[in-house]
């Protein structure tokens, strides 16, 4: 078991003859993804990966086609917003976009545009899902991580591998490692993902990492402490950011004292969490 | 992307929002003529990106032409939180009565517009939530229906405006959704919107935050962005797509990602060191930028030491290899440099790398106390 996408994911590339969209079409398939078609309009009949996927110019003839299920979105951000509107309207049940750079405003369109339709989206701006052994939907690495019953979730990217290698350095593996992504408007929080991992027999245990901004990582400690049965381990980047800089995410910033990494760390501490120093001390906190 | 007040407003007169009449004057003899133009008493305020610009004296009130230029020259030698004050708006006084806060912005946790009123409006936004929060008033916005007129009527009648001012003020609230989602804002606030003596709706203030993911469809407000206000650094690092910002510390960071290059930081501090910026090269940067990312850490005197960490996902190490080396054969830096590459194409970036005479790092910790030892010489 695993959460969210598995071996029987029928995966969905969105922009898949674009250069990143192609490149980690390739690692996905490589990896053992059930990639079962692309879209990219006006390029529909076309075929890549020597003859392996067909391209579609629609989410729709796409679906109908090949019964995808999962959709992966690696489209330029000023055409990401109508490429998750497709999908959805494509009744694809789970989005991934990988994309970054969506304008806010957008995002709160397509976020209560998908609730009304009961869809399910990660990200954007995002690395996407890894069922290791099984299934990579999006951009993280394959070899940094092996199967195992770690749970992860993250609002970062890169900042994620750091972790999965870390576990992987000392042989622990993870069931799923979800990236929700960075951006303050968002299709998916650390709760819809925690509660996901409670009910997953494969995950014993589960590590966040969060940052500074915004109050997920607050909601995520209140509901760490009302429901969840399987220890959590956190880290919580940005604790040197100084207050009101913008880093990088959008949703990185800290107004006041509102959102810093020190709340974030009492919060998650009051609720029983270790929070690791750094990420490479994760591991040991999970023993 | 901040707008100054003069901007903000001019925009918001483009959608029926009333203003006062006014323009922006870069030197004291300009202010003057202004205020001779508008006649009567005039206010004088600095135009800087930072807030408390009243309590650090750069708005005043002049009663006329001369002391216009008088206090508009003390103003334009003034420096607000260490910003230097170049431009002042030269407004006609408007006679208030009452003043109300009134601003859009965005609510990440409802993950919708809000529209927030006060009848306490003029003071300190934030002190007035703090200490009596019944006196703010919000209503959200459906981003997929925008802002319905009963919705502006209940926040008139929330905040106990006189009725005969209903209608101009749904006008108003009209306007300022319209401006607010047709710039992309973050924020469109009026503070204060007055109520004059002679009972009309004025925006004394304006301010606008337009979201930088998004200027791409604004290339008019692209161009108006005020360079001046930021570290030459930033405006470079914002031309190649960097995400940047400089700090005071003596060991200078390249990540790519920014909740990695926050770590980066942060485990730079734990073992000792200061980090001399937070760098994000963003995801799949190719050598190019890369290359200007070192240009722009090495042009700070203050940095001892470089730290390269690099986790390979949608970015490929070779391609970051070669922007290092790039960039090196032009600037030739004299500081040590610490590099770690881990992930997509990891093995081919270290083997560009090897003869780079670059210290090396397998862990991010390692590499962390590295760089601190390294700062240190």
């Amino acid at each position: 078991m695993s959460i969210l996408i598995n071996k029987d994911t029928r995966l969905l590339v969105q922009g898949i003859t674009g250069n990143e969209g192609l490149f980690h079409t390739t690692q996905m398939v490589a990896y053992g993804t059930n990639v079962v078609a692309g879209v990219t309009p006006g390029k529909g009949g076309e075929w890549v990966l020597d003859g392996k996927v067909p391209v579609f110019d629609s989410v729709k003839l796409a679906v109908e086609a090949t019964g995808a299920n999962c959709s992966v979105i690696f489209v330029p951000a000023r055409f990401a917003p109508d490429a998750m509107f497709e999908a959805a309207d494509a009744g694809i049940p789970l989005i991934v976009c990988i994309t970054e750079g969506v304008p806010v405003q957008d995002m709160m369109r397509v976020r209560n545009y998908i609730d009304q339709k009961g869809v399910r989206l990660i990200g954007p701006n995002c690395p996407g899902l890894l069922t290791p052994g099984e299934a990579k939907v999006g951009i993280i690495p394959g070899n940094i991580a092996v199967p195992g019953n770690v749970g992860v979730v993250s609002r970062s990217g890169t900042l994620t591998y750091e972790v999965l290698y870390a576990l992987k350095l000392v042989g622990m593996g993870a069931s799923t490692c979800v990236g929700i992504g960075g951006d303050p408007i968002n299709g998916t929080n650390f709760i819809d993902v925690l509660e996901m991992f409670e009910h997953d027999p494969q995950t014993e245990k589960v590590v966040l990492i969060g940052e500074i901004g915004g109050t997920d990582e607050d909601k995520a400690a209140e509901y760490i402490a009302a429901h969840m049965t399987k220890p959590v381990v956190a880290f919580i980047a940005g604790q040197t950011a100084p207050p009101g800089k913008r880093m990088g995410h959008a949703g990185a910033i800290i107004e006041g004292s509102a959102g810093s990494a020190a709340d974030k760390i009492r919060a998650l501490e009051a609720a029983g969490v270790k929070v690791a120093k750094h990420p490479e001390e994760i591991p040991s906190l999970l023993k | 992307m901040k707008l100054h007040e003069y901007q903000s407003k001019a925009i918001f007169a483009k959608y029926g929002i009333p203003i006062p009449k006014g323009r922006v004057a870069a030197t004291a003899d300009e202010a003057k003529q202004i205020a001779e133009e508008l006649g009567g008493r005039v206010v004088i305020k600095a135009q800087v990106l930072v807030g408390g610009r009243g309590k650090a004296g750069g708005v005043k009130v002049a009663k006329d032409a001369d002391e216009a230029a008088e206090l508009a020259g003390q103003i334009l030698t003034m420096t607000i939180k260490g910003l230097p004050v170049r431009k002042v708006l030269v407004d006609e006084a408007a006679a208030i009565a009452h003043e109300i806060y009134f601003s859009i912005t965005n609510d990440r946790a409802a993950k919708k517009p809000v529209m927030i009123a006060s009848a306490a409006g003029g003071v300190d936004i934030e002190e007035v939530a703090a200490k009596t929060p019944e006196k703010i008033i919000k209503i959200h916005i459906d981003p997929l229906l925008g802002l319905r007129d009963y919705q502006s009527r209940d926040i008139a009648a929330s905040i106990d405006l006189p009725r005969e001012l209903w209608r101009d003020f749904s006008r108003i609230a009209a306007g300022l959704w319209q401006a607010y989602k047709d710039n992309d804002a973050e924020l469109a606030e009026i503070n204060p919107l007055v109520i004059t003596k002679d009972n009309k709706l004025v925006a004394l203030d304006g301010k606008m935050l337009i979201d930088d993911n998004a200027l791409f469809r604004h290339p008019d407000l692209a161009e108006i962005r005020d360079v001046d206000e930021e570290a030459p650094a930033e405006t470079e690092a914002r031309r190649h797509g960097l995400s940047f910002i400089k700090l005071d510390g003596n060991i200078g960071c390249m990540v790519n990602g920014a909740g990695l290059a926050m770590t980066s930081m942060d485990i730079v501090k734990l073992f000792g060191g200061e980090p001399a910026n937070f760098l994000d090269i963003g995801g799949g940067a190719g050598a190019e930028k890369v290359a200007a990312a070192m240009r722009i850490i090495l042009a700070d005197p203050n940095v001892k030491a470089v730290l390269f960490n690099i986790f390979g996902g949608i970015t490929r190490c070779d391609e970051v290899a070669r922007g290092i080396l790039t960039a090196m054969e032009e600037v030739k830096p004299k500081v040590p440099m610490v590099v770690r590459l881990v992930g997509t194409n990891a093995e081919e970036g270290r083997k560009l790398l090897e003869n780079a005479n670059m210290i090396t790092a397998e862990t991010l910790a390692d590499a962390a106390r590295k760089a601190v030892a390294a700062a240190k010489g």
